[in-house]
């Protein structure tokens, strides 16, 4: 029996998982997938938020500012690329310009520091491309951008580190209180548990549903997002935002750690909690409103385009604690924007909760909050490469042209704690695949190198697991 | 260190058929960089014929013209260093490169030829709405799979582009007990040889559908179908001409991009229509003693003239090596107009005492036009052509009397006429 099963492994749950990991708990970290990060984590904008937008006195201002002021050591940490790069909020018009004032009065409110409303030339200074018709901008310097499925690779790599177990492709169908503990029935078989600590996205609102707890409603609002070639990296420095709207925050153009462009996203409300695909309108949506900002921005720089799903709780505010259906379901749920800046902070919170549900609860004396960073054959100097070699030869095998990711990374990808099973995962982990040809080269030779890892054929490496292979029979 | 007189980057066809050349001209010390594990290029997974007839006459297979070259090599004492990936080229000809074998290698060379080919077009480029299901994928990413490694990518099959490649795997698949549904093609016109058409979608009843393209990708792990639409002339679908098809795969064949990472590193200026390198009638580079020959320079449609093409680069760096490209040099460019594309080479020589071929490429179907070429003012050349297409490479040649009499000033232009 488990002391505590964290259900759903996006950023809430691995940072929840690797803060719990420094007790001696016998914890497990379950998720529906075949990788963690599949769900909100997977594809969102990736900015570390500075606090002004969630409304004052609300836990989700407190955990964003928070979140936000320990983004940076937290990175460091986990060897995870974090870069403090600031935002802005851009008006375009009088009305929108007066809005500004009202963020800035509601970050002040919320605690977030240095915040400036700038003029229209400071604005053009500090990012040359924005649109003439910009009139002035929020700039929050304590903002930043970091990668969002890395932060939560990283953080499950510390966890499992610590002794946690991460089950993969485990959904869970029914949970029933039996005395003093809970029964989880999974596609892993059942899975016994004294506490669950509902992390589960989109979806959180169904598991604290089969906990007895129907006070949760999340809506999927999608969003749908272009990722634009290194080449057009740097038509903005700051994160750029538009005046948020109802949905949201509407269609920012930033730079991403790796030194892409991203923009979007869109918000829209749907009804299946699966459905990741883009829409042509959606697309259209975010070519017009980045242009609106950064007028020179154009998608025949786009790599690819991807679409995320946010998990709207209908008050939209974290829903953080125990629930007052069952006492042994802890729900972190309602984890939209800020989710993932506010993500440290939510660990902490619920290691608050957590740590005062265990009599006697230890400290592991072997903890270790950080993750060594992994090989980055590509960020080395020749005298490190030449050395690396030498080591071990697979990093002398660029698998990955465009992006310069050797076999030796790959390996390690695949042999980390709870690492890549399958071509996407290897991907997300490793960069190879994610470049110009967007794996037409390398993919067939990560299935092979998938495949020998694992011991297996390739005609069963799937592309993220499930039903979604590469490869069928053999040619007659 | 290790010094070479030449370097070359890829040992494909190019790569091979420039090295080759350099040898036979007299250069001593030569390497080939090759980042597969073996010589041969994509040519190993083209299993299919129509290789070789106009450069031996005879119909091959890929492996089997590459096979001619790899012999060649082998008589020689050209170095080949194979698994062996270029990271950089420097602008003083110093190439770093990494096996698993050497470690890191740093080359200093006297030249280098630029000889990495291309790579295909990939689904982001295209902004295709719909899911991410596996089962999408470039034609020559299914071809490795179905010729390399033996295994079938899908089964009921849509191709959208009618490039060479996508053509030649319509085929492929059908052979291999698959179902092609549809190749579509965003253009009204194939961009791919006449003889694949036929013998590859006409010969087996597989349906090329003009001026259509996929919007949307269905099916959430492996892919279910795709919509297609018919594309106006400004190639927007047209709302109302929507199709389902049903498929596992679709393949993508929608053009080529020379892979230039190295040249833009090496600061190499590159023209914009072929994204390749800008090249005098040699092959050679703005940056002396660098040359590009083959699919990095300008994609072709017949690895035979990829050869011819290389030829060229392999014995303008040996001039360059064994100093006998001394003498006077006057640059003047050539320029496309009405209806031509690009041309290569960008500038030439008037001072050559060699014929120079100029390959272009015309941007629409033309039928019975003329191809004219001018320079100051008087026609040098006019021929009549039947049909003109963007997916056939022409050339006209420019005689060495004809250079000797122009100018510093004058330009080379090459138009379609009536």
């Amino acid at each position: 029996m488990y002391d505590i099963v964290i259900v759903g492994a996006g950023v809430t749950g691995a940072m929840t998982a690797r803060e719990l990991s420094k007790y001696n708990l016998k914890i497990a970290l379950t998720e529906k997938c075949n990788d963690v990060a599949m769900g909100a984590t997977k594809a969102n904008s990736g900015i570390v938020h500075a606090g002004f937008d969630a409304a004052e006195g609300s836990l989700m201002a407190k955990l964003n500012v928070k979140g936000c002021s320990m983004m940076a050591e937290t990175c460091k940490k986990l060897s995870v690329p974090y870069k403090n790069n600031g935002s802005l909020v851009v008006a375009f018009s009088d009305e929108e310009k007066e809005h500004l004032n009202v963020l800035y009065e509601r970050g002040v409110k919320n605690g977030v520091p240095d915040m400036k409303i700038i003029s229209k030339d400071e604005l053009r200074e500090m990012e040359p491309n924005i649109s003439d018709e910009a009139v002035a901008a929020l700039y929050a310097p304590t903002a930043g951008i970091v990668c969002p499925y890395e932060l939560t690779i990283a953080a499950t790599e510390c966890a499992v580190s610590n002794g946690v177990e991460f089950i993969r492709n485990c959904e869970i169908k029914g949970i029933r209180t039996v005395a003093d503990k809970l029964v989880l029935d999974t596609t892993q078989g059942e899975i016994e548990t004294k506490y669950v600590i509902n992390a589960a996205g989109v979806f959180a609102d169904e598991i604290a549903k089969m906990a007895g707890d129907d006070s949760i409603h999340i809506t999927a609002r999608r969003g749908e997002y272009f990722l634009l070639d290194k080449s057009v990296g740097n038509l903005v420095s700051h994160t750029i935002f538009q005046c948020p709207g109802k949905m949201g925050k509407g269609i920012l153009v930033a730079q991403t750690v790796d030194g892409n462009l991203l923009m979007g996203p869109t918000a829209e409300d749907i009804d299946d909690k699966t459905d990741v695909s883009t829409t042509n309108s959606g697309l259209n949506n975010v070519k017009t409103f980045a242009a609106k900002s950064i007028p020179s921005v154009s998608t025949r720089n786009a790599i690819t385009s991807f679409t995320g799903l946010r998990a709207h709780e209908n008050r939209h505010e974290f829903i953080i604690g125990v629930s007052d259906s069952n006492k042994r379901l802890i729900n972190a749920a309602g984890i939209e924007s800020p989710g993932l800046t506010s993500a440290p902070a939510i660990a902490q919170y619920i290691d608050g909760i957590v740590k005062n549900l265990f009599e006697g609860i230890t400290p592991r004396d072997d903890y270790n909050d950080t993750r060594e960073a992994p090989v980055r054959f590509r960020h080395m100097t020749d005298e490190e490469r030449a050395e690396l070699i030498k080591k071990n030869s697979a990093y002398g095998r660029i698998v990955c042209r465009c992006e310069t990711i050797t076999e030796g990374e790959i390996i390690d990808a695949i042999r980390a704690p709870a690492g890549a099973r399958d071509v996407d995962g290897v991907k997300r982990r490793t960069r190879a695949g994610m470049g110009r040809c967007q794996g037409g080269f390398c993919g067939s030779k990560v299935v092979e190198i998938l495949a020998r890892e694992l011991n297996t054929q390739v005609n069963e490496i799937t592309k993220f697991g499930g039903n979604s292979k590469i490869l069928f029979d053999k040619t007659k | 260190m290790i010094n070479y007189d030449l370097a070359v980057i890829g040992g494909g066809p190019a790569g091979m058929a420039a090295a080759l050349k350099a040898k036979e001209c007299g250069v001593e010390k030569i390497v080939i960089l090759e980042r597969a594990e073996s010589l041969g290029g994509i040519l190993e997974q083209c299993i299919h014929t129509g290789f070789g007839l106009h450069y031996f006459g005879e119909e091959l297979s890929g492996p089997e013209y590459a096979d001619k070259f790899i012999e060649l090599v082998k008589q020689t004492d050209i170095d080949v260093k194979v698994n062996t990936m270029v990271l950089s080229v420097s602008d003083d000809k110093i190439v770093t490169a990494v096996n698993t074998t050497d470690g890191l290698i740093q080359i200093k060379a006297t030249a280098v030829i630029l000889a990495m080919g291309c790579r295909e077009r990939p689904r982001g480029a295209l902004q295709i709405a719909g899911t991410r299901a596996s089962g999408i994928m470039t034609a020559g990413t299914a071809q490795k799979y179905v010729n390399i490694d033996g295994y079938m990518p899908g089964k009921k099959v849509v191709i959208l582009g009618s490039g060479d490649i996508g053509l030649i795997m319509a085929r492929r698949m059908t052979l291999e007990g698959a179902e092609v549904k549809v190749v579509c093609e965003l253009m009204p016109f194939s961009g791919g040889l006449t003889r694949n058409i036929v013998q590859c979608l006409d010969d087996f009843g597989i349906p090329l559908r003009l001026s259509t393209t996929v919007i949307e990708t269905h099916g959430k792990e492996r892919l279910e179908g795709v919509t297609i639409a018919q594309v106006d002339d400004k190639l927007q679908p047209i709302p109302g001409t929507e199709e389902y098809i049903e498929c596992d795969t679709l393949m993508l064949s929608v053009g080529l991009i020379p892979e230039n990472e190295l040249t833009k590193q090496a600061g190499i200026s590159l023209d914009r229509i072929t994204n390749g390198a800008v090249v005098n009638e040699m092959r050679e580079t703005d940056h002396e003693g660098i040359f590009a020959c083959g699919n990095v320079l300008q994609v072709h449609d017949l690895v035979d003239y990829v050869t011819l093409e290389s030829q060229i680069a392999g014995q303008g760096a040996a001039d360059y090596i064994l100093g006998k490209n001394a003498g006077e040099k006057v640059y003047i460019n050539t320029v496309p107009e009405n209806g031509v594309r690009y041309i290569v080479p960008q500038k030439v020589n008037i001072k050559s005492k060699d014929d120079v071929k100029l390959y272009f490429r015309v941007g629409a179907i033309y039928k019975n036009k003329k191809l004219t070429v001018e320079a100051d003012g008087k026609v040098i050349s006019s021929k009549k052509k039947v049909k003109l297409a963007p997916g056939e490479m022409e050339n006209v040649l420019i005689p060495a009397d004809i250079l000797a009499g122009l100018s510093e000033n004058s330009t080379i232009k090459v138009r379609v006429e009536d």
